[in-house]
């Protein structure tokens, strides 16, 4: 059954579903409607958790880490500031090997202050040890999250899970979405089962002080569960397919690619702008093909290799960027390649930042104004006129 | 009897790296055996964590979580809904620790909204009175005149120059059903409370004055000593409010004058050199007097 | 033994760790003036004091030497004893 539902809306939707027991958040805008439609759930007994309406989303993180010990399933959304605040959590939960959900609704980061659409907040936490998964359109995003249980409560794993969404490009619109039945749902997502909480019955002692002989092997094995995390994210997304009929990628997406001289690469909604480009593009003659990374972390290294093996021509389109450095996904893109007999023209381009608008033909015209002799680091609709308000810019 | 004296086995096993003579944790092992084991008890980084907790080893026989220094109570919060989730609350009861620095300070926060939403948990606050495990730092609960390592007596200063933050009075005006302070000078009067608390459905908080011998330079075996002395002064009283109401406070027959108090412990040794020292010793009396005539503890 | 996933310690496991090895004195208890008053179990911070029928004893195994239990005791039946090893 299609419902015609905002993107928020399908969140609370997929969480319900989840049957999570408790959640907790803060408000921070554009995740409010989230929130706002859980609690109403909850209101209105559709939803049977503890709702916990904490001061701050530290807090929140704090709730979900001790509810998730407990092992009740947990869930919390957040975005920029919040997931800034969260951050000390964010990398406890991890440690921890909480498997609770959050979901991100990617917004830009203060200074200065700015609530509208890019990826600097979850980027920041990269390297917590948290899968990050990225969706394209608000299908996908009521989709992953059930996905998200599955992955992260997989006892292989025993990771939280970030569910990205741009903030007010997908949280704010309105799309058709398939729906879920409960009894469907109930059998994808089944109730959480933890190999230890705290109990009476069983007593543990959690969030250990690990002296220097004991503190490398816990990274250690982090990043061995996040290595398996690829294959369980594939599982999952094959297992869902095969239930539901849908498969939007697993850790990444491949459309268009063959035989493409040229790829576009990019994470989240801006794929699905760039699908547009690339049919058209298509049209006209032009091989060109879309790369998605849709699981960003663990890093699908083999994949993104193996599907840029014989391309000429990539352009990554990211909604952040390392600030001293250079795009963020180019640069994870440009080491999965260092070994590559054939050396492509490999180039970042910084799009919507802030918010800002990615029209299909700013996309256009950074293909087709593609060069080898770029800088590595481009901006896409840079208003150089703009650069006189800032001080130490040398505008040559 | 006492239960404490019958106990079998201590819910905090010993082997723990504790200092000898350490009041912080004599008052956590009389807390927890006073509560018993049906607990899930979450505590923030701090002396009792760091001591107890050295993996492979812990020395905690009940289900305990540490997660960060400020969120102690918000973790508290989760655990606490997760049993009412699962139907278990009341049954299990919930135990949020935290040193005076995670409390009063970096913690306020998660503690002031766990108190407003109202949690049925008994929040315990260790008063050692400055940040201990990280080398003896001020915290808002060093008292007047404390020389710690950030507010140190010197050519220029007296110590600490702020009065206690008054964390039972914040208590209250969250409303919390029962807010008590104790003292390990006095473990049955200790239990009594923490029992009391435990039968008390909501948010709970018993601020146990607990001495550091090193931390507050005194001789291992003179903990209870020092406890006692802050009790029969009335620096630290010794009270119990329930629903907003005082009901009880230990009277003292015959109050100790502050020096009694602040002699033995170097941090206020400064104090007893000159005429400057005695001027400041008599503003510590002031404290104390008025900490008398509040909750009426004479007479 | 479960499979210690992010580390949680089993319960109690410290007393792996034997602290008397810190001490320099010991608490020597004389049963000879004691009234059972327990305040030495009570008051040991390390909770290694306990007696049986009544007669009082600690366990150096963990025993840190502190004196608390010594200063403590009404009747003064508690005496600590440098120890030489």
């Amino acid at each position: 059954m299609k419902k015609f539902i905002e993107g928020s809306h399908a969140v609370a939707e997929a969480v319900k579903l989840c049957k999570p027991e408790v959640i907790s958040a803060y408000p921070i805008t554009p995740q409010t409607h989230i929130v706002e439609k859980l609690s109403q759930m909850v209101a209105d007994g559709e939803l049977k958790c503890e709702f916990i309406n904490v001061e701050s989303e530290f807090s929140a993180a704090s709730v979900v880490l001790g509810a998730s010990a407990t092992g009740s399933r947990a869930y919390s959304a957040t975005t920029s500031q919040g997931l800034l605040l969260m951050a000390e959590v964010l990398f406890n939960l991890a440690g921890m090997r909480l498997p609770v959900v959050i979901t991100c609704t990617n917004r830009s980061v203060s200074a200065p202050i700015n609530i509208w659409n890019d990826q600097q907040d979850v980027m920041t936490v990269r390297d917590s040890g948290i899968i990050q998964l990225f969706a394209e359109d608000n299908q996908e995003v009521y989709d992953m999250h059930l996905q998200a249980y599955r992955i992260g409560e997989d006892q292989r794993v025993s990771l939280p899970v970030i569910v990205n969404m741009d903030g007010f490009i997908l949280t704010h619109a309105y799309e058709p979405v398939e729906m879920i039945s409960e009894e469907e749902a109930e059998k994808f997502v089944p109730p959480y089962k933890p190999e230890r909480k705290l109990d009476p019955s069983q007593p543990g002692t959690f969030g250990v002080v690990a002296d220097p002989n004991w503190y490398t092997e816990t990274r250690f094995a982090m990043q061995k569960s996040l290595e398996v995390s690829l294959k369980v994210v594939k599982e999952v997304a094959s297992e869902f397919k095969q239930k539901f009929g849908r498969f939007q990628g697993d850790v990444i997406e491949s459309y268009r690619l063959e035989g493409a001289d040229t790829v576009v690469v990019a994470l989240g909604s801006v794929v699905g702008t760039l699908k547009d480009v690339v049919d058209e593009l298509r049209e006209k003659g032009k091989k060109i093909g879309v790369l998605k990374i849709r699981c960003f972390r663990p890093f699908p290294e083999e994949e993104i290799r193996e599907a840029l093996k014989s391309v000429a021509n990539i352009l990554v389109f990211e909604k952040a960027f390392s600030l001293g450095l250079g795009g963020i996904v180019y640069h994870e893109i440009r080491s999965a390649l260092f070994y590559s007999k054939s050396r492509p023209n490999l180039k970042a381009f910084v799009v919507g930042l802030g918010g800002r608008d990615v029209p299909k033909e700013s996309l256009r015209k950074a293909i087709e104004n593609f060069s080898s002799d770029l800088p590595d680091l481009n901006f896409v609709d840079l208003k150089t006129e703009q650069l006189k308000e800032h001080l130490y810019v040398p505008v040559s | 009897m006492s239960q404490l004296a019958e106990q079998k086995e201590n819910l905090l096993a010993p082997g723990h790296n504790a200092c000898a003579g350490c009041g912080l944790v004599l008052a956590a092992r009389l807390v927890l055996n006073a509560a018993g084991p049906d607990v899930i008890v979450t505590n923030a980084t701090g002396c009792l964590e760091v001591t107890t907790t050295n993996y492979p080893q812990s020395a905690w026989r009940v289900p305990w979580i540490h997660s960060l220094f400020e969120n102690s109570a918000a973790v508290a919060s989760g655990v606490e809904a997760s049993l009412r989730a699962q139907g278990k609350l009341g049954r299990v009861k919930v135990i949020a620790q935290g040193g005076d620095g995670a409390t009063a300070d970096i913690g306020m926060m998660c503690l002031s909204g766990m108190w407003e939403r109202g949690h049925d948990i008994l929040y315990v606050c260790y008063d050692n009175e400055a940040y201990m495990n990280t080398g003896i730092q001020r915290s808002s609960l060093t008292p007047f005149d404390a020389s710690t390592s950030t507010s140190p007596s010197g050519k220029v200063s007296l110590g600490n120059p702020t009065l206690k933050k008054d964390v039972p009075a914040i208590a209250l005006a969250h409303r919390l059903p029962y807010v008590a302070t104790a003292s390990v000078a006095y473990p049955q009067d200790l239990e009594k409370k923490v029992k009391k608390a435990l039968s008390i459905t909501g948010p709970k908080y018993l601020q146990i004055h607990s001495p550091c011998p090193l931390g507050w330079g005194f001789k291992t075996a003179l903990t209870i000593k020092a406890a006692k002395a802050a009790a029969q002064t009335g620096l630290y009283p010794l009270f119990e409010y329930e629903n907003g109401q005082l009901i009880s406070v230990r009277k003292i027959a015959k109050p100790q004058p502050v020096e009694a108090y602040l002699k033995d412990q170097i941090r206020f040794r400064h104090l007893f050199k000159d005429e400057v020292g005695k001027e400041q010793i008599a503003k510590i009396q002031e404290i104390a007097n008025d900490n008398i005539k509040k909750f009426s503890l004479t007479g | 033994m479960p499979r210690n996933k992010s580390y949680i310690a089993e319960p109690g496991s410290s007393l792996a760790n034997l602290t008397g090895t810190w001490r320099t004195e010991k608490p020597v208890f004389l049963n000879q003036k004691c009234t059972d008053c327990k305040l030495c179990i009570i008051l040991c911070p390390d909770g290694v004091v306990f007696s049986v029928n009544k007669i009082y004893q600690v366990n150096l195994d963990y025993c840190k030497g502190c004196g608390v239990c010594a200063e403590e005791c009404p009747v003064k039946d508690i005496q600590m004893v440098r120890e030489v090893k």
